[in-house]
């Protein structure tokens, strides 16, 4: 929307039709989540009528059939499984993609990049099938039960770290060539290059990819539902079994009914609410470390 | 200009107009013969019940049959409150609700599994309870290796962990799991890979997985091997009645479908879902 009023005289009537649309779909995403929350909170209403929200932190655990509903302890579960994915995810992605960019030969770059393409591509369902039959099991072996937190973390990371690699690697396309061309004749080697040049330079990039794998994680249900084991409690270790918010919900809705159903809608306002705060509290950071590096 | 006009104008006439004459003549009249069965309820029966509505459609052609899942408790709830012409339920009815009327069409048996390679033969009722309730936690206490057991439960709702927790005269509290799974096949799948879990799920699915396969062994009960026959014949304890459910005494076309799901017509059906028919 760059064109109107400033280099012409009267705005044409192309400009007000773009207007229009623009402002309808723009009009169109906000209304769409709006929509969802409202959703969310219609369908929890009875829950919070009947149950309270301070239960839903007081209850001493879940079980919402003998009427208990401590959410806790899965806000924990999600939290903790996407914290570790993120964790182990970001360092890869982003590595893997300056390895891309910058280490690889072009044409080893090419079918690297097509490869991590293909693999953000794979269902959930698929990686959480895997994690079922090969991933838990070994990790079974070497701490009994198998399915864990730890195998939570794991599948997430290899599902977003993708997502982290492909958006880094997008956005390391993009530092002006000049810069390099600048570095290279300062005599930088590459490593300091990349560290003092291109990593300042693409920080909202890497940490947009970052935020985009943390949001995938937070949502993912399926392969997380096979592989967590799905015991409602607060992990002391890596190896006990979490359930997410987001698998509590694929578990139990087929069968819930009244309070235990709105309950479960509850969880995906809590669900909502985590997303929300994450997201926030990434983006204070970001605008904080912005204004740190313009000084 | 203007003959194309005219052209696609007759072309539009000429096609629109007879299908919308056949609509406006055949709707209403399809509307008041055809007759609808809403059948709603346990998520383990829908797909045998959606069979049956099926080929029960072929024999009677202006009959739809509409089956929709959400637990055996939905069915009955369903029922009760006129939303659906039959539930379905896949336990026998509770005493609160004796005043429906219950129509049994075939039998489930819930099977215990171990991984093939545990040693273990059979397990009595108690050590089940005390394996479940976390005060037997290592094989060698049942009998088997000196390993860590992994209890496999089902998640909240479900009618297995219903119709499991009321045999063993447990409450979902006591139980403590270390998985927590939705469907049979996740189950099986869980236990196949962890060779010292131990799980329950549905006979048929079990027996069907076995027999292909997969690394899991199904554990008698009371010195009751777990099979069909043994479902089949209500020597199994730990079996429940796949049941529909009407408010009133089935009549009409409700009755129609009920008596054609108890007939021998559907058995063949009834054996692709791994379910065990009324007779042999």
């Amino acid at each position: 929307m760059i064109s109107f009023s400033s280099n012409t005289l009267s705005r044409s009537r192309g400009d007000f039709l773009l207007l229009g649309s623009v402002r309808l779909l723009a009009l169109t995403a906000g209304g769409l989540l709006f929509l969802v929350v409202a959703f969310l909170f219609h369908e929890s209403w009875p829950a919070l009528q009947n149950i309270g929200l301070s239960r839903f932190f007081s209850d001493p655990d879940w079980y919402p059939t003998e009427n208990s509903y401590q959410l806790t302890s899965m806000v924990w579960g999600s939290l903790l499984a996407t914290t570790g994915a993120v964790l182990f995810a970001s360092p890869f992605g982003i590595l893997s993609a300056l390895f891309c960019h910058f280490y690889a030969p072009p044409l080893l770059a090419r079918w690297y990049r097509r490869m991590v393409e293909l693999l953000a591509g794979i269902p959930s369902v698929v990686f959480g099938f895997w994690g079922l039959m090969v991933l838990v099991p070994i990790i079974g072996r070497w701490h009994p039960p198998g399915p864990s937190l730890i195998s939570g973390i794991l599948i997430l990371t290899l599902m977003i770290m993708p997502t982290i690699m492909l958006v880094s690697h997008a956005s390391l396309a993009h530092v002006p060539i000049a810069l390099i061309h600048t570095s290279s004749a300062l005599g930088f080697s590459r490593w300091s290059m990349i560290w003092h040049v291109i990593l300042p330079t693409t920080r909202m990039g890497l940490f947009t990819g970052i935020l985009l794998g943390l949001a995938r994680a937070l949502g993912e249900t399926m392969a997380v539902l096979m592989v967590c084991g799905n015991v409602v409690q607060t992990p002391s270790h890596l190896f006990d079994p979490v359930r997410t918010l987001t698998a509590n919900i694929a578990l139990e809705m087929a069968y819930a009914l009244g309070d235990h159903r709105a309950a479960l809608f509850m969880s995906g306002l809590f669900l909502m609410g985590v997303v929300a705060l994450v997201v926030s509290t990434a983006e204070a950071l970001r605008h904080r470390n912005t204004y740190v590096s313009a000084k | 200009m203007p003959f194309s006009t005219f052209f696609f104008f007759t072309l539009r006439v000429f096609l629109v107009g007879p299908l919308l004459w056949a609509w406006a003549w055949e709707y209403p009249s399809a509307r008041a013969e055809g007759e609808r069965l809403i059948i709603t309820g346990s998520s383990t029966m829908a797909p045998l019940v959606s069979e049956i509505g099926k080929r029960f459609e072929t024999l009677h052609p202006k009959v739809r049959v509409d089956v929709q899942t959400g637990g055996s408790s939905r069915g009955i709830a369903d029922t009760v409150n006129g939303l659906a012409d039959i539930g379905m339920a896949s336990r026998a009815l509770k005493s609160q609700e004796q005043h429906l009327n219950g129509s049994v069409i075939a039998h489930d048996g819930i099977t215990i599994i171990l991984h093939t390679s545990n040693p273990v033969q059979e397990l009595t009722d108690d050590q089940i309870r005390s394996i479940y309730t976390g005060s037997s936690t290592n094989w060698s206490h049942v009998g088997g290796p000196d390993s860590g057991i992994t209890v496999v439960n089902k998640a909240e709702g479900r009618s297995t962990l219903e119709l499991f927790l009321d045999y063993f005269h447990l409450s979902n509290r006591d139980i403590h799991a270390h998985v927590v799974i939705g469907d049979n096949e996740q189950g099986i799948k869980t236990v196949a890979g962890n060779p010292n879990a131990i799980g329950y799920v549905s006979i048929g699915t079990a027996q069907y997985d076995a027999a292909h396969g997969i690394g899991i062994r199904l554990l008698a009960l009371q010195h009751i091997p777990a099979t069909l026959e043994t479902v089949r014949e209500g020597r199994f304890p730990l079996s429940r009645p796949l049941t529909l459910v009407t408010k009133s005494p089935p009549a009409g076309l409700v009755k129609t479908f009920i008596d054609f799901a108890q007939s021998p017509q559907v058995h063949d059906l009834i054996l692709q879902q791994y379910f065990v028919p009324l007779q042999g």
